[in-house]
């Protein structure tokens, strides 16, 4: 008979059996045990962020670029409750997660032990399933379980509540190869007749529209996708999760549709006779006023996920797939299709209404961004939350190889530096651009501490315009100017109907360079569009991570823009 | 929007009553009434739920809880032939001999039984449908002051024989 092992020998057996070489810890009374275990085996990497909420979001980084689970572990009450804004992210944006809270002794729950929360109570909504081991027989099953769930199906995130004494205890030293969960069936196969049905929609069309979300770059069949686009000819506009789905340069690529989509991707949507859609939810940022959305289309659904289906908009034809395998099977059939005149009028409408930047004072985002269009034309961008973020979606261009990681779903401020340290964790050899604003950075600045002690060099391009830009630009338009907490420069001694910046303005703080300097790294400011290039080159000289401060106009706004609520054509445009 | 009927088998483990129960809450759904028990196999438990939608709402309550890990199977009771009880209990209390006499008549009317009786109370014991359940209640609420009622929430099972499937109204109601 084997012998019995404790508790946390049996954790760290199966991490290594599902080939986990990174975890993100940061310590605590209730997972001492855990930590102690990883340490003297000494195999598996231990990142130590600053903050568990840094913590969670570079294990979220680290999964989307290595498309691996991304392991936490973290402590029992604040350490637990800290992980909850990334487990809602992860749930989100479908990352595959294991997140292991320390938790007090079995006997002490309920007890409002010291450091005791109910996590399992508390994210119940924002998991894809948790559960406390109450018994050390099942840690083993429950492992298993949890890694099993997190990668399947439409991935996400998994919380495994453990209570001290599991930890220590002795039990079955097997780590189980199989599983069965009898109420946990992920879609695995394609329902051939119904894609069929899809396919037959879409070839009769006379303005035929792939609108892709972010389902394809889940499924990394993006190759596919391009395939099918060049073998169809039918346009394709992306989601901001699906942006990277295809080359972004391709003819047939639309751009981006939504509230701050291209304005040619918003009217093709409106005008299209059948939008074939796949691996997206409708969200509101895509749809906008639902009886206005693709009034003139039917349309074809595919998604992982049944409950996404039919949700938010009622759809022709529904296919409950992964993307990857709806595409491969999609190729089988694919014929080209006629759409000179419908790609020549999309084009026309891209004529009329261009993505583009004024060129006439100063550096403006699209500068910045097409640099580093020119500096990187691999590598990952990672964006935080805000006017950047949409400005990137709107400008990076993604070429085979390229990788777009962002906060779609939940819109985490905070999310963008320490998920580019993740992936940069996982992706040793590609360079890894965060994008950030000067809001989002500032929310877990502290994990510069981590991108030193762990030597991974992040490129870290804040576009500073001294204020929450995003809401300052809905204040502009709809708030008649009344800048409510959104300049960041503001204190108690500035006049309270202040209408934007003017020269007598206090400073803006912190220095961001300065900033770096304290953590060790280095930083350098640019004001002008003649030190883009020279600034970028630099950085990518640099050994270590570096902060490249962009100093952005305050009033600089993202455009198109479609009012929260409003049909997707109706769109501000200037 | 109307009421529908949902049998739910889950896992027999803690939390999961409140992973189903948060599901309502959070999504905003309208739940009637939810009840619970373990089944012949008792490592799963059976949930009968009632739901007032519309039917995309409810399309959606069906997705939602059959994407949950813990969930085994979602059936759909709303055009099925089901018999469905509810236990009630209702103490009348300040019952002058008139009033017991009548409340001995109606339990005989609505087929239910006297459970217990006091000097001036009387306890009724029901295993009626909810709607009837309502009924007495409406019933017992105009004719005396002081009354006591505890009621469970429906449970549901699938009729077995045929002749059910023409009445599943009677069953309902």
């Amino acid at each position: 008979m084997a012998m019995d092992i404790a508790g946390r020998k049996l954790f760290v057996k199966a991490l290594l059996e599902e080939g986990v070489d990174t975890v993100f810890g940061y310590p605590g009374g209730m997972v001492t045990d855990l930590m102690d275990e990883l340490y003297r085996h000494g195999e598996i990497s231990l990142v130590l962020p600053r903050h568990e909420q840094g913590l969670i979001h570079e294990a979220e980084g680290y999964a989307k670029a290595t498309g691996k689970v991304g392991v936490c572990i973290v402590t029992s009450g604040p350490g637990a409750t800290n992980i909850i804004t990334g487990l809602a992210d992860a749930h989100y944006d479908n990352i595959p997660l294991v997140c292991v809270t320390g938790q007090v002794s079995l006997n002490m729950i309920g007890n409002d032990a010291f450091q005791e929360v109910d996590i399992v109570g508390m994210t119940r909504s924002v998991t894809k399933y948790g559960v406390t081991v109450r018994d050390r027989k099942d840690l083993g099953r429950i492992l298993k379980m949890a890694f099993h769930i997190a990668r399947t199906g439409k991935p996400g995130p998994v919380l495994i509540d453990l209570p001290k004494d599991i930890q220590t205890a002795l039990g079955p030293g097997e780590y189980p190869e199989t599983v069965a969960i009898r109420g946990y069936k992920p879609s695995e196969g394609v329902h051939v007749g119904q894609l069929k049905r899809g396919y037959k929609l879409l070839k009769a069309a006379k303005k035929p529209l792939f609108l892709i979300g972010g389902g394809v770059n889940i499924a990394r069949a993006n190759d596919k996708m391009e395939e099918l686009m060049e073998r169809t000819r039918v346009p394709v506009v992306t989601t901001v999760m699906g942006k990277g789905a295809v080359p972004t340069d391709h003819p047939y690529y639309v751009g981006n549709s939504g509230m701050h989509g291209r304005y040619a991707a918003n009217m093709a949507v409106g005008e299209c006779d059948v939008l074939f859609s796949i691996g997206t939810r409708f969200n509101d940022r895509i749809t906008g006023d639902l009886n206005e959305f693709a009034p003139n289309a039917q349309i074809v659904h595919v998604d992982i996920d049944t409950a996404s289906i039919s949700r938010n908009v009622v759809v022709d034809v529904p296919i409950v797939a992964d993307a990857g395998l709806a595409i491969e099977k999609l190729l089988e059939w694919a014929e080209p299709q006629e759409t000179g005149a419908w790609l020549a009028q999309i084009r026309a409408w891209d004529e009329e209404n261009p993505l583009e930047m004024r060129r006439d004072r100063g550096m403006t985002p699209q500068m910045i961004l097409e640099q580093i269009n020119r500096e990187f034309p691999e590598g990952i961008v990672v964006t935080d939350v805000g006017q950047h973020q949409m400005w990137a979606s709107q400008y990076i261009e993604m070429k085979k190889g390229k990788q777009f990681i962002t906060s779609g779903g939940l819109g985490t401020m905070g999310f963008g530096f320490p998920a580019a340290i993740g992936a940069k964790i996982g992706c040793p050899d590609r360079e890894v651009i965060c994008i950030s604003g000067d809001g989002g950075m500032q929310m877990n600045i502290q994990e510069l501490a981590t991108a030193m002690t762990q030597g991974v060099k992040v490129i870290v391009c804040i576009f500073n315009n001294h204020c929450l830009g995003m809401v300052r630009q809905m204040q502009q338009l709809f708030y008649g100017k009344r800048y409510a907490a959104t300049c960041l420069r503001r204190r108690k001694s500035c006049p309270g109907d202040c209408k934007g910046p003017q020269e007598a303005c206090p400073p803006y703080e912190p220095d961001f360079v300065k900033l770096a300097e304290s953590y060790g790294a280095s930083g350098v400011r640019v004001r002008t569009e003649e030190e883009i290039a020279p600034a970028l080159e630099w950085a990518k000289g640099e050994a270590q991570t570096v902060f490249l401060e962009f100093m952005v106009a305050t009033d600089e706004l993202v455009l198109p823009m479609v009012k929260s609520g409003n049909p997707m054509t109706e769109m501000i445009l200037k | 929007m109307k009421n529908r009927w949902i049998a739910l088998y889950v896992e027999n483990q803690v939390g999961v009553l409140a992973k189903v129960s948060g599901l309502f809450s959070g999504k905003s759904y309208n739940l009637q009434s939810l009840t619970v028990g373990t089944t012949e196999d008792e490592t799963v438990s059976r949930m009968t739920i009632c739901v007032t939608s519309d039917d995309v709402t409810f399309e959606q309550i069906k997705k939602q809880l059959n994407r949950m890990v813990e969930v085994i199977k979602v059936i759909d009771l709303t055009d099925m032939p089901i018999h469905m009880k509810e236990i009630l209990f209702a103490k009348v209390r300040n019952c002058s001999v008139e009033d017991k006499a009548e409340l001995f008549q109606i339990a005989q009317v609505f087929h239910v039984e006297v459970a217990d009786i006091g000097t001036d109370s009387v306890l009724l014991e029901c295993k009626l449908t909810e709607r009837r359940n309502n009924e007495l209640i409406d019933l017992l609420r105009s004719k005396y002051k002081n009354i006591e009622i505890v009621r469970g929430g429906a449970v549901a099972i699938e009729s077995i024989s045929t002749s059910c499937a023409g009445r599943s109204e009677y069953f309902r109601k």
